[in-house]
């Protein structure tokens, strides 16, 4: 069944198109990587499935539930799917433990002592306990995008969004969150993650989506990906990328 | 001729035989205070929420903050003033207008003082605030909608709070504005600091103490306003690190 469904989604910022008729979709249980070059469409894709960004033509559904219909509750299907952004972006007024409560409590109405339980266990699972009473601006950057997993996480997502997680890190941290996401995906959480990372794609994804200019060039088994790609574009991309 | 210094003039009684010229002057410091703090209220509040609204996606909305702004903002403070206290309760429906004519001068010209200076301050206070929010850096709102919050939650809980710690020394400036502005108050009657100085040179001749003890009640309130704003500074810095309790 169908998780995420995109469904020839098309979307303008004025005259520029920035997305073309994309049409694609995500299974239950299914790990999908999207690629591409830069300003190809893949983060305005993304923040489309949960509404962030309004798109201008085509459908979207998460679970069922068709975004573009105005009788849908965005802000309660967004707190069922977790996002993770390539600048983290923690509140930072808030504390780790504030970060990982606030949703739970204003969003889901959890009590207090329900949230502090969940949010503590996930922030265990990302192994970062012990830095519960810091603020963000005191982590690093690997540790930061691990409180931002474990945040999104604490709203018992169906599934996951992720914006290039990674590709703000140094080098020596880059590990550290895709073990991480290694974790999540083999437990079998839904995931869509935009990312260059191909080592986490060939080792985890399902499908692997190539975009470029805005369009869904190739949407194929991350075998059949990694063989050979139908599209030259991706072939070019992929050399590239791996050469790296 | 020389000028005859004397200090002693404070404390010797009014014409009126009821207390002395201090208690004018301390009288005088309480409408000032009363008048400014709570126009700052107003200004803080309403200044907050329109600045709020000008950065909304609903143009209706952003249109209608931004015309108050450049309303409150273009036109003279003392017009504005003339307008609360003058014009306004001719406007307003006979019965309510009359009512308020009829009722004390004194809470007449201290309404008027206050809301025109809230309003006026207000158009400030939004620019402010309307320009912390703008530069927060875009990813702040979406990760507060990523996790369900609606938009009001957003702001409540996550982009006014940030946007606040930005703007609050030039908020700072704004209070200390609203009270150097309180001082038109004077001119519908409210007997407010700057008038009361006025006042006692007028009955003692003794201009010289007069004005220097109103200006150093003035700079007093600006210490105590900027160590206030320090203290709610520091304990607003987005903390770095925070010590395990
Ligand atoms: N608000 C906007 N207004 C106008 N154009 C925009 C806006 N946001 C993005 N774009 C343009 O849309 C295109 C796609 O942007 P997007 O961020 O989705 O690309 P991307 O594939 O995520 O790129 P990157 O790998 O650099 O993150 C880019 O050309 C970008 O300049
Ligand atoms: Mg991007």
């Amino acid at each position: 069944m169908s998780m995420i469904e995109i469904e020839q989604v098309s979307k303008w910022y004025g005259q520029f198109a920035v997305l073309t008729d994309c049409t694609t979709h995500v299974n239950k249980g299914e790990v999908v990587v999207v690629c591409g070059p830069s300003g190809s469409g893949k983060s305005t894709l993304i923040r489309c499935v949960n509404g962030l960004e309004p798109i201008q033509q085509g459908t979207i559904l998460v679970n069922g539930m068709t975004l573009t219909d105005p009788k849908t509750n965005l802000s309660k299907l967004r707190s069922h799917v977790g996002m993770v952004f390539q600048n983290f972006e923690l509140f930072p007024h808030l504390s780790v433990f504030d970060n990982l409560t606030i949703g739970q409590i204003k969003v889901l109405g959890r009590s207090k002592d329900e949230a502090a339980a969940r949010g503590l266990k996930m922030l265990e699972r990302v192994g970062l306990k012990a830095q519960a009473e810091k603020y963000p601006g005191a982590l690093s950057g690997g540790q930061q995008q691990r409180v931002a997993i474990a945040r999104a996480l604490a709203m018992d997502p169906i599934c996951m969004l992720f914006d290039e997680p990674t590709s703000a890190l140094d080098p020596e941290m880059v590990t550290e969150v895709l073990d991480v996401m290694v974790e999540l995906a083999t437990e079998g959480m839904t995931m869509m993650c935009v990312t260059h990372e191909m080592g986490f794609a060939r080792k985890v994804a399902d499908r692997v989506i190539f975009m470029d200019h805005g369009r869904i060039v190739e949407d194929a088994a991350k075998d059949d990906f990694f063989g050979t790609p139908r599209s030259e574009r991706a072939q070019l991309f992929l050399s590239k990328i791996l050469h790296h | 001729m020389s000028y005859s210094w004397n200090w002693g003039v404070f404390l010797s009684p009014t014409p009126s035989g009821s207390g002395t010229y201090l208690g004018w002057l301390l009288q005088g410091l309480e409408w000032t205070l009363l008048l400014s703090l709570g126009a700052w209220v107003i200004a803080f509040v309403l200044g907050s929420l329109l600045g709020v609204l000008r950065t909304v996606p609903n143009r209706w909305l952003a249109g209608l903050a931004a015309g108050y702004v450049e309303a409150f903002r273009n036109v003279p403070l003392l017009v504005q003033l003339f307008s609360w206290y003058f014009v306004l309760p001719e406007l307003l429906p006979r019965g309510l207008g009359d009512a308020i004519k009829q009722s004390d001068p004194l809470i007449q010209q201290f309404i008027a003082a206050l809301l025109c200076l809230g309003c006026f301050t207000a158009a400030r206070v939004c620019e402010q605030v309307r320009a912390g929010l703008q530069s927060l850096p875009r990813g702040q709102k979406n990760a507060a909608l990523a996790i369900g919050l609606t938009l009001p939650q957003a702001y409540r809980y996550v982009l006014l709070p940030l946007a606040m710690r930005i703007v609050l020394p030039p908020l700072t400036s704004e209070f200390l504005n609203v009270f150097k502005n309180s001082a038109v108050a004077s001119t519908i009657g409210l007997i407010e600091l700057s008038r009361q100085g006025q006042q006692l040179v007028d009955y003692t001749a003794q201009p010289y103490e007069a004005f220097i003890a109103v200006t150093l009640l003035y700079v007093l309130i600006n210490v105590c306003v900027m160590f206030g704003m320090r203290w709610v500074e520091r304990r607003a810095r987005l903390p770095g690190h925070r010590e395990g309790q």
